[in-house]
């Protein structure tokens, strides 16, 4: 067990873990956060999605010692009452069945437009590849994202 | 035309359970008003006072209506199209309503369940009075005040209207409209007067989804919560023998260990200990019953087609037309097993105390689950409080309540609160599979006509329900005959999303296209053909589905696909299929890259009646393609010795979104009732693509996963 502090969504957190605790865990756990989902555990369907120094992570294979004095956001911390470009976009093309997997998927686009804001719809299924949908949203989510681009 | 059967006296206590002037409080309030685009939902102005006027209805004083959403919500859109219902005919202002899940209360709402996509159809009929009766009621209290003849108000949007347009709103006379007599048969609209229904409104969970608010099981956090993950035995057929808890209990945030039957539960301070205390744990375990590999079920399976089998359905004379035939096609079709895999993994809250159980979880049936629970407290039911949460999907895993059992369970022998979580591995190898099918159809042709249609089923533990052998193609085909076999399997098997006809259709619509080119009949015009056949028998009350309607889909997708002016260098292939009480045609689009085929678009006619929510009802049929196309080409869930062979995503292979199709939906327009999407666009999809796929290469499917077989791309 050791003290970490990490800053998430812009507050300053002390946290009491084993050096080994996937963020995912501390964020859903110790910070009752839980709008990021666990869904495999080994950075493999990116429910679990973050932003850590602002660039997309899994949350759920990054272990708190790795993160230690960085900088989080999470869903929660995207936008002030879910007005970022890519919330926005989501609301528009109504794209959630379950909902279960969407706020991995719009941190993952969040991030993905601030490194390319004019995407072809190649370029979207690509960066949105790594993050499964069961029920099975894809197109309007990538819909979704190219609405977002021309939004922000 | 439809054929509905729907116990109507059911939804009659819905509007007997009417109480007065109570009082009901919330903190905030988020209105369904989202439909302004790209706005988040302004927050209403809460009440003071909440009056019910049914099971369903709450009206504010300030006209704010709090509408309930009786049903499980896995993902098929119920909890805004249930409620979209009631305030139709309640002509509420939708943007003034307030959707509330509401627990299991059997008393109040019948049937609460999220299963065979039956939600929408059989609820209509008591939605629209739930709606009705209480609009009947706040008319007659306005009638009252106004001291005018009821038959001379107006409702308009949450509103009365009189004949001088003086205008109150609902929640002006909740309070006396609450004390009235319930109305017997307060009139419904005609369907042409709707203004909610048939109009696309926003999923009311859409706020809360996209900013990560707390909505399904997993995100419960109780005061004393305790988490508990199971050690379950690895391989089905085993169990228990012994289990060294000591490294386990020695981990930090590791409170407990409890073993209960063949299970050892790790209780936590959080999700991440319990998941490395259950890794700590060094367990033996023996041979209960034998280990199964699925070799060993495809022999079994394989001898079951050729046995002697029994029929459950035959007209006519199938083996005379064998004999009699001038060709005989025959071909066995073969599916693996499939786990569900819900992107919320199983899990469930539960508190069990002497005086009462409560229940809070992701469950697509809370009533049977309650008992379940209660039987195995030795409680009465009624001691059993069970709600809802949103699910992280469903796909029929959440039928099972086995890990509601295990939190009750284990909340029951740690005296604590207990939030009981499955890794994903846990999920995936603890699950209620669906089980590996075998089919056998024969078929006879004499003088180019299909003269016999013969299937047999070979399935693990459960064949198909009864209701699937007088689906088409029985009644189109004279001799026509269905048989069941099943072998029994000790690894749990159960409802899969359209279950049976998830694999089935793709068997039957991947036969019908062979036939077709066998005949040399064109693959659309055959279906039409025999469709036509089956107007013969529709007075059948076993034909519960409809040629005519079944024609009109396919009519439509081929127009919409261009199926008589084929494109350079794309590949058509045709698959229909009747499933659920609605219809559903399919066309998909194939061409090939690098020598591989790639499904690129997917056209899709649906007639599920009246359209509740468009845009939603779309969704659900995207969906429902992607779903059918990802397992129809990826799927795949072998057992060695009980083991499962995948446990994870690593090797596990969902559809993603390179792969996933375009699709283009479009509905038959009708103002037949509704009936159900959550599963009905998802059988014909594999044929759709395998027959898209046979045009392109000329390789036919007869198991999936296509991909062991063939590398194709999404």
């Amino acid at each position: 067990m050791s003290t970490f502090s990490i800053k998430v969504n812009g507050v300053e957190h002390s946290v009491e873990a084993d050096d080994a605790t996937p963020i995912l865990w501390i964020l859903r756990d110790h910070l009752q956060l839980v709008g990021t989902k666990y869904g495999c555990g080994i950075g493999q369907c990116g429910a679990c999605t973050i932003h850590l120094e602002g660039t997309s992570a899994r949350s759920c294979n990054l272990p708190i010692s790795a993160a230690a004095g960085k900088s989080i956001t999470t869903i929660e911390g995207l936008s002030e009452n879910g007005t970022h470009p890519v919330q926005k976009a989501w609301v528009e093309h109504d794209v959630p069945q379950c909902g279960y997997c969407q706020s991995g998927q719009i941190m993952t686009a969040a991030a993905f437009l601030k490194e390319n804001n004019n995407p072809s719809d190649e370029e979207i299924k690509a960066a949105m590849h790594g993050n499964i949908c069961r029920c099975g949203t894809y197109n309007r989510i990538r819909a979704a994202v190219k609405t977002a681009a021309q939004n922000s | 035309m439809t054929k509905q059967n729907i116990d109507r006296r059911s939804f009659l206590k819905v509007s007997g359970a009417a109480t007065g002037g109570v009082l009901f409080g919330f903190s905030w309030l988020v209105s369904c008003q989202n439909e302004v685009q790209a706005e988040i939902i302004p927050e209403l102005e809460m009440p003071e006072q909440w009056f019910s006027l049914n099971g369903y209805i709450k009206i504010g004083d300030n006209g704010v209506v709090t509408i309930m959403a009786p049903n499980p919500e896995i993902g098929q859109n119920v909890k805004t199209s249930m409620p979209m219902i009631v305030a139709e005919e309640l002509d509420a202002d939708w943007n003034k309503v307030v959707v509330e899940q509401a627990p299991l209360d059997p008393e109040k709402f019948p049937r609460q369940v999220a299963g065979g996509s039956q939600s929408i159809r059989q609820s209509w009929e008591g939605l629209r009075k739930a709606g009705a009766t209480a609009k009947a009621m706040l008319v007659a209290a306005a009638a009252e005040k106004w001291g005018v003849d009821a038959a001379t108000l107006k409702t308009e949007k949450g509103h009365i209207i009189n004949a001088n347009g003086e205008k109150i709103h609902y929640g002006e006379v909740a309070t006396a409209a609450s004390q009235l007599e319930v109305p017997e048969d307060a009139p419904l609209k005609d369907p042409k007067d709707f203004t909610i229904i048939g109009q696309s409104k926003k999923n009311v969970d859409l706020k809360d989804i996209i900013t990560g608010e707390p909505l399904f099981g997993l995100d419960t956090k109780v005061e004393g919560m305790k988490y508990a993950v199971v050690l379950r035995p690895p391989a089905f057929g085993q169990k228990l023998q012994s289990v060294d808890d000591a490294a386990a209990k020695a981990l930090t945030g590791v409170e407990s260990v409890l073993q209960f039957g063949d299970k050892v539960a790790v209780l936590a301070n959080s999700t991440w200990a319990a998941m490395q205390g259950k890794k700590a744990l060094t367990a033996v375990w023996t041979e209960d019953t034998p280990l199964e590999s699925t070799t060993y079920h495809d022999e079994e399976l394989a001898k079951l087609l050729t046995a002697k089998t029994e029929a459950v359905r035959h007209d006519g004379n199938v083996d005379r037309a064998f004999a009699e035939a001038d060709e005989i096609v025959e071909r066995v079709y073969e599916s693996p097993f499939l786990p569900h895999n819900c992107m919320e993994p199983m899990n469930f809250f539960a508190h069990v105390t002497d005086e009462k159980v409560l229940l809070d979880g992701p469950i697509q049936t809370p009533q049977w689950t309650r008992q379940r629970v209660a039987d195995l407290l030795e409680r009465e039911a009624e001691q059993v409080e069970v709600k809802m949460t949103r699910m992280g999907g469903g796909f029929g895993r959440r039928l099972y309540g086995d890990f509601a059992l295990e939190a009750a369970e284990v909340s029951k022998l740690a005296k604590a609160p207990v939030q009981l979580v499955f890794s994903r591995e846990d999920d995936m190898s603890a699950g209620t599979y669906r089980m590996a099918i075998k089919y056998k159809i024969k078929a006879a042709i004499k003088d180019k006509k299909i003269t016999a249609y013969h299937l047999t089923e070979a399935a693990i533990n459960s064949n198909m329900y009864g209701l699937i052998p007088n689906f088409f193609p029985a009644g189109a085909i004279e001799n026509y005959r269905v048989d069941n076999a099943k072998m029994e399997s000790n690894i749990t098997t159960g409802a899969w999303r359209a279950p049976y006809t998830n694999f089935l259709a793709f068997a039957e619509q991947s036969f019908f296209d062979e036939l077709s080119e066998k005949m040399e009949v064109d693959a659309v015009q055959l279906r039409l053909d025999l469709l036509e056949n089956a107007k013969k028998n529709k007075e059948d009350e076993r034909m519960q589905w409809s040629p005519d309607r079944m024609q009109e889909c396919i009519k439509l997708v081929a127009e919409k696909a261009g199926w008589s002016t084929p494109k350079e260098g794309v590949f058509q292939g045709l698959s229909a299929y009747y499933s659920h009480n609605t219809h559903v045609a399919e066309i998909a689009e194939v061409v090939m890259k690098e020598n591989r085929p790639v499904v690129t678009k997917v056209y899709c006619a649906v007639d599920c009646g009246i359209v509740v929510n468009p845009e939603a009802a779309k969704n659900q049929i995207e969906g429902g393609i992607i779903d059918g196309v990802g397992h129809a080409m990826f799927g795949d869930l072998a057992f060695n010795n009980g083991i499962p062979s995948a446990t994870n995503f690593d090797k596990f292979r969902l559809i993603r979104h390179q792969e996933a199709p375009e699709i283009e939906v479009f509905f038959i327009q009708n103002n037949v009732d509704p009936t159900g999407l959550g599963e009905p666009s998802l059988p014909p999809a594999g044929g759709a693509i395998a027959n898209a796929i046979y045009k392109a290469t000329g390789k036919r499917f007869y198991k999936q996963p296509f991909v062991q077989e063939m590398d194709v791309l999404g």
